[in-house]
C-alpha cells in the first residue's frame, strides 16, 4: 500500500536511474575507445572511465537503497484510518512535487524561446552575449551595454530574408498540395485494394527506407544541375524532389484508412458505385482528419529542410530557403557577431505563422501521431 | 539450450527467469540469421522456377497460337489490334516504337560503354588566341564533352546505362504482358464471349483497376527519384567517382571493384586509419541511437504519466507548452540552443551569474561533454513527441487492470512495471525499432548542434570526422569537403551509405522477428 516512505524511495529511484545511466554512458564512451582505438587520450579516458564506474556503483547503491526503503514502507502495519490519512497526505505531497516538476519542465522547454524573442529585439550588441538583459557586473567588467529596439526586424526585411521567406512559402504550399495527393493515393490503395504486388511493394519500400536518403542527394543534385534546376532556379527542382518520393511516407494515413470499415465500400459498390466514386463520395469526406494531418506535416516539412536545400541552391542566396539563409548567418564567427540578433528575429518571424497554424490544427496532429505510432 | 514450457518457466525464480530470457534472446539471433539466409535461398529457388515457368508458357503460346498471336511476338499489340482492341494495341505498339527509338538513339550507345564507363576523357589543348590586335598568346584549354561530342562522360554513361537497363526490364515485362494478352484473348474468343473494348478498359481504370491509376504517379516518382538514384549510388561504391573524377570536366571515372571497401577497412591509407575512424563512428552512432531512443522513450512516458495523473490540473496547458516545441522548425531551435551553450552563450553567463563556475565551460569542446550535451538536447527535442504518443496509449489501457491491481495491493511502482510498461512496450515495439534506426540517421540534431565537432580523438581523414559525427553526418561531410587529390570522395560516401543500410537492415530484421507484438499479436487484444 502507498505510504509516506514511498516518496523518498521514488526520488532515490529516479536519482539512482539517472546516475546509473550517466555512469554507464561515461564508461562505455571512455573505456571502449581507450581499449581499442586511440592511445592519445589514454589518461584522460581512464579517469573518465573510472568516474563512470563510480557513477554506476553509486547509482546501483541508490537503487538498492530505494528498494529497501520501499519494502520497509510496505511492511509498516497501520490501521485503516491512519492509512487513509496517510494516503491523502501522500497524494497531496506527491501532487505538489508533480506541480513543481511540471513548472520546471515548462520553464526548461520555454526558456530558449523566451530568450530568442528577447534577443531578437536587442539592437546592441548584434553578436552573442552571455547576458539576456543588462547586467551591472558585465557592464562594469566587459563594458557591455545592451539596448533594445526594432532594428533587427527592419534589417531583416531590407535584406534577402523576404526572398527566402517567399521561396520557402511557395515551396511549402505546392509541396503540401501535391504531397497530400500522392500520400493519400498511396495509402488508400495499400489499405483498400488487394492486388498481387501489394505485399512485395510494401516490403520493397520498407527496404528502400533503410538506405540513408542522403545518399541519393549527390546524384539528384548533379542531375538537377544538368537540367538547369539547381542554383538560381532551384525552386522547381526542390519541389520535385520533395514531392517525388513522398509516397514512401504512407504509414500513418494507411493506418487511418484501415480503421474505416470496409463494409461502407462494399455497400456502395453493391449500389453500383465505381471504385473511384467510392473514394470521392464516401471515403474522402470521412478522411478529413488524416487529410489535414497530411497537409500540415507536408507544409511544415520544407520550412525545416536544410541539407538538401543547401546542397541544391549552393552559393546563390536568392534561391535559398529560410533554413539555409538563417544557418548561413551563424556559420562563421564574423557572421555571428554581425547577424546573431538578426537570426533571432528571423527565427521568430519564421516560427510565428507555423506555430499559429500548428496550434489551430493541433488536434489533428495529435491524432495522426498517436494513431501512426500505435500501428507502427 | 533447454527450452522450458510455460509451467516450468513460472516455477523459476526471478533471477533464473531473467537469465533464461537473456540467453534465449541471444540464442535466437543465430537462428534468425539462419532463417534469413534460408529465406533468401527459398526466394531464389522460387524466382528460378517462376522464370522457367514463364519461358515455357511463352513457348507454348507461340506454338499453339494463331498467326495473329505469332506476329505479336515481333510487333507488340498486333494481336490486340487485329482482334479489335485498338486502344490497347496502339499503346503496346507505341511503347515498342519508343523503346526501339530510345535504344538506337541513346540507350544502346550508353549500354555499350557501361563496362568501361568511357575511354576518351577530357584532354588539354594549347590554343593561340589573339588577346590584343596583332598579339597572340598560347593558352592551355581543357576540352570536355561540352566542346567535343566524341568525348565521353562517365557520369552520364553510368546514369543512362542504369536507366537503359531499367527500360529493358520494363520492355521485357511489357512484351511478356503482350504475349499473355494474346493467349487470354484467344481463349475468350474460343469460348464465344466478346473481348473488352477500349471503352471498357478506360472504365476499368476508375473501377476494377483503380489501384493502378492511383499508384501510377507515386510509384513513378519513387522509381525515378529514389530507386534509380539509389542503384546509381550503390554502383558508385564500386567506382572512383569523386569531385576529382566527376566523369565530365575533371576526368573520367572507372570501375575499381572492391577497392573502396578495402580502403574503408584498412589501417593506413595515406596516413589515415579508416577502419579505426569507421569503427569509432559506428560505435558512437550505436551508443547515440541507444541513448537517444531510450532516454526519450522513458522520460516521455514519465512526463505523459505525470501530466495524466488523476488530480493534476491544467493538463491542457502543460501539454500545449510541450507541443509548441514541435511546431517550431527544428533548425531554429537546434541552432539557437547550440549557440546557447557556446563559450560566450547564455547558459555559461547564467552559470557564472549564479557563481557555479568562474570560467565558461566549453560544452562543445570536450568530446565526452559534447556527446552528453547532444543526448540531453535531443531529450529536449524528443520528449514532446513521445509525450503525445504515450498519452494516446496510456488512455487506451483498460482502467480495470489498475483497479484490480489496486485491490490486490500493488504499489504504484508495481502497477507501472507490471501493467503500464509491458503494455507500452508491446504496443510501441515497432515504433521503438523505427525510432532507433531513425536516430542512427538523425542528421539534423547532430549537424545543427555540433556540426560533428569537436575534432579531438579522430584522425583527420576524408570529411574531417569529429567526435559527435554519426555515420550519416560523416557521409554528408565527405560529399562536401575535399580531401587529398580526389576531392570530395563520393565513392567513400557511397560505401558508408551501403554499410549504414546493412547495419540498419540487420538490426531491423533481427529485432523485428523477436518483437513480442509480432510474435504473439493477440496478447493484449
Amino acid at each position: 500500500m502507498k505510504n509516506k516512505n514511498q516518496l523518498p524511495a521514488l526520488i532515490l529511484l529516479v536519482i539512482g536511474l539517472v546516475v546509473t545511466a550517466g555512469g554507464l554512458f561515461l564508461f562505455i564512451n571512455r573505456f571502449v575507445p581507450m581499449w581499442s582505438f586511440s592511445h592519445k587520450y589514454m589518461t584522460d579516458n581512464a579517469i573518465f572511465a573510472m568516474l563512470g564506474i563510480l557513477g554506476l556503483f553509486l547509482g546501483i547503491v541508490a537503487l538498492l537503497l530505494a528498494r529497501s526503503l520501499r519494502k520497509q514502507g510496505q511492511e509498516v502495519p497501520s490501521d485503516t484510518l491512519k492509512q487513509h490519512m496517510g494516503l491523502k497526505a501522500t497524494a497531496r505531497i506527491s501532487n505538489t512535487v508533480i506541480y513543481v516538476l511540471l513548472v520546471i519542465i515548462s520553464v526548461i522547454w520555454l526558456a530558449p524561446f523566451f530568450c530568442i524573442v528577447v534577443q531578437s529585439f536587442r539592437v546592441n550588441p548584434t553578436g552573442m552575449t552571455r547576458y539576456l538583459f543588462q547586467n551591472p557586473d558585465a557592464a562594469l567588467k566587459e563594458g557591455l551595454t545592451i539596448r533594445f529596439g526594432l532594428d533587427n526586424y527592419r534589417r531583416l526585411f531590407a535584406g534577402d530574408f523576404p526572398r527566402w521567406y517567399l521561396n520557402t512559402f511557395i515551396i511549402a504550399v505546392v509541396v503540401a498540395a501535391v504531397q497530400t495527393i500522392i500520400v493519400l493515393c498511396m495509402s488508400y490503395t495499400l489499405s483498400r485494394f488487394r492486388f498481387k504486388l501489394r505485399k512485395p511493394l510494401m516490403q520493397f519500400m520498407l527496404i528502400l527506407g533503410m538506405f540513408p536518403g542522403m545518399l541519393t542527394m549527390i546524384i539528384l543534385y548533379q542531375v538537377l544541375k544538368d537540367v538547369g534546376l539547381a542554383g538560381a532556379n532551384a525552386m522547381p527542382g526542390l519541389i520535385l524532389v520533395y514531392v517525388a518520393s513522398s509516397g514512401m511516407g504512407y504509414y500513418v494515413s494507411k493506418g487511418f484508412f484501415d480503421t474505416i470499415p470496409k463494409s461502407l465500400d462494399e455497400a456502395a459498390r453493391i449500389d453500383g458505385a465505381t471504385r473511384a466514386q467510392v473514394l470521392y463520395k464516401i471515403i474522402l469526406p470521412l478522411a478529413k482528419p488524416i487529410v489535414i494531418y497530411t497537409v500540415l506535416t507536408a507544409f511544415m516539412g520544407p520550412w525545416g529542410d536544410f541539407v538538401f536545400a543547401k546542397y541544391v541552391t549552393g552559393v546563390t542566396p536568392e534561391a535559398w530557403n529560410v533554413a539555409v539563409g538563417l544557418q548561413q548567418w551563424l556559420s562563421t564567427t564574423t557572421n555571428i557577431s554581425e547577424n546573431y540578433t538578426m537570426f533571432c528575429a528571423g527565427g521568430v518571424v519564421v516560427a510565428i505563422p507555423v506555430v499559429i497554424l500548428f496550434m489551430c490544427l493541433q488536434k489533428y496532429y495529435v491524432e495522426g501521431v498517436t494513431g501512426g505510432a500505435v500501428k507502427g | 539450450m533447454k527450452k522450458y514450457s510455460d509451467l516450468e518457466y513460472l516455477k523459476l525464480s526471478k533471477w533464473e527467469r531473467f537469465k533464461y530470457r537473456f540467453l534465449s534472446f541471444f540464442a535466437a539471433i543465430p537462428v534468425a540469421i539462419g532463417n534469413l539466409f534460408l529465406g533468401i535461398g527459398k526466394a531464389l529457388k522460387k524466382a528460378g522456377l517462376a522464370v522457367a515457368g514463364e519461358a515455357k508458357d511463352i513457348a507454348m503460346t507461340f506454338v499453339n497460337g494463331d498467326w495473329k498471336t505469332k506476329l505479336s511476338y515481333l510487333f507488340m499489340g498486333f494481336g490486340n489490334i487485329a482482334r479489335g482492341q485498338v486502344l490497347r494495341g496502339l499503346l503496346f505498339l507505341l511503347f515498342e516504337g519508343v523503346f526501339i527509338a530510345y535504344m538506337i538513339l541513346m540507350g544502346g550507345g550508353y549500354l555499350a560503354l557501361l563496362p568501361t564507363l568511357g575511354t576518351k576523357g577530357p584532354y588539354q589543348m594549347t590554343e593561340r588566341i589573339e588577346f590584343m590586335p596583332g598579339r597572340f598568346r598560347e593558352v592551355v584549354k581543357t576540352v570536355t564533352y561540352a566542346d567535343d561530342p566524341t568525348i565521353h562522360n562517365s557520369f552520364k554513361i553510368l546514369l543512362y546505362g542504369v536507366l537503359t537497363i531499367f527500360f529493358i526490364v520494363a520492355f521485357l515485362y511489357t512484351w511478356r504482358m503482350n504475349v499473355k494478352q494474346n493467349k487470354i484473348a484467344e481463349g475468350i474468343l474460343k469460348s464465344g464471349k466478346p473481348l473488352k473494348s477500349g471503352k471498357d478498359d478506360l472504365r476499368s481504370l476508375v473501377d476494377d483497376q483503380f489501384h493502378k491509376t492511383l499508384l501510377a504517379l507515386p510509384l513513378t516518382g519513387i522509381l525515378i527519384f529514389t530507386v534509380l538514384p539509389l542503384v546509381f549510388m550503390i554502383l558508385v561504391a564500386f567506382t572512383n567517382y569523386s569531385s576529382g573524377h566527376n566523369g565530365g570536366e575533371t576526368g573520367l571515372f572507372h570501375w575499381v571493384g572492391m577497392d573502396n571497401f578495402r580502403t574503408l577497412f584498412s589501417w593506413d591509407v595515406g596516413g589515415v586509419n579508416y577502419s579505426a575512424t569507421f569503427g569509432e563512428i559506428l560505435l558512437w552512432t550505436l551508443i547515440w541511437a541507444f541513448f537517444a531512443t531510450f532516454t526519450n522513450y522513458f522520460l516521455g512516458i514519465g512526463v505523459a504519466m505525470i501530466i495524466n495523473k488523476k488530480g493534476i490540473r491544467f493538463k491542457k496547458v502543460w501539454r500545449t507548452v510541450l507541443i509548441m516545441t514541435i511546431a517550431i522548425p527544428q533548425f531554429i531551435s537546434l541552432l539557437y540552443v547550440s549557440k546557447m551553450f557556446t563559450l560566450n552563450g547564455l547558459f555559461n553567463g547564467f552559470l557564472m551569474d549564479l557563481g557555479i563556475t568562474h570560467t565558461a565551460i566549453d560544452f562543445w569542446g570536450d568530446p565526452t561533454l559534447a556527446r552528453i550535451m547532444v543526448i540531453i538536447i535531443n531529450i529536449w527535442i524528443g520528449i514532446p513527441y513521445l509525450m503525445l504518443i504515450a498519452t494516446g496509449i496510456l488512455m487506451n489501457i483498460p482502467a480495470d487492470l489498475y483497479e484490480s491491481a489496486k485491490i490486490d495491493g500493488a504499489s504504484g511502482w508495481k502497477q507501472f512495471s507490471k501493467i503500464t510498461l509491458p503494455y507500452m512496450l508491446f504496443i510501441t515495439g515497432p515504433y521503438l525499432l523505427t525510432s532507433f534506426t531513425g536516430n542512427m540517421n538523425n542528421f539534423n540534431v547532430i549537424y545543427l548542434l555540433t556540426g560533428g565537432g569537436p575534432h579531438v580523438n579522430l584522425s583527420n581523414g576524408a570529411g574531417n570526422p569529429g567526435d559527435t559525427d554519426l555515420l550519416i553526418t560523416w557521409l554528408f561531410n565527405i560529399t562536401q569537403k575535399g580531401f587529398g587529390e580526389d576531392g570530395a570522395q563520393y565513392y567513400l560516401a557511397s560505401v558508408i551509405g551501403i554499410l549504414v543500410f546493412i547495419v540498419v537492415a540487420f538490426i531491423s530484421l533481427i529485432v523485428y522477428n523477436l518483437l513480442p507484438s509480432v510474435k504473439n499479436e493477440e496478447d493484449f487484444q
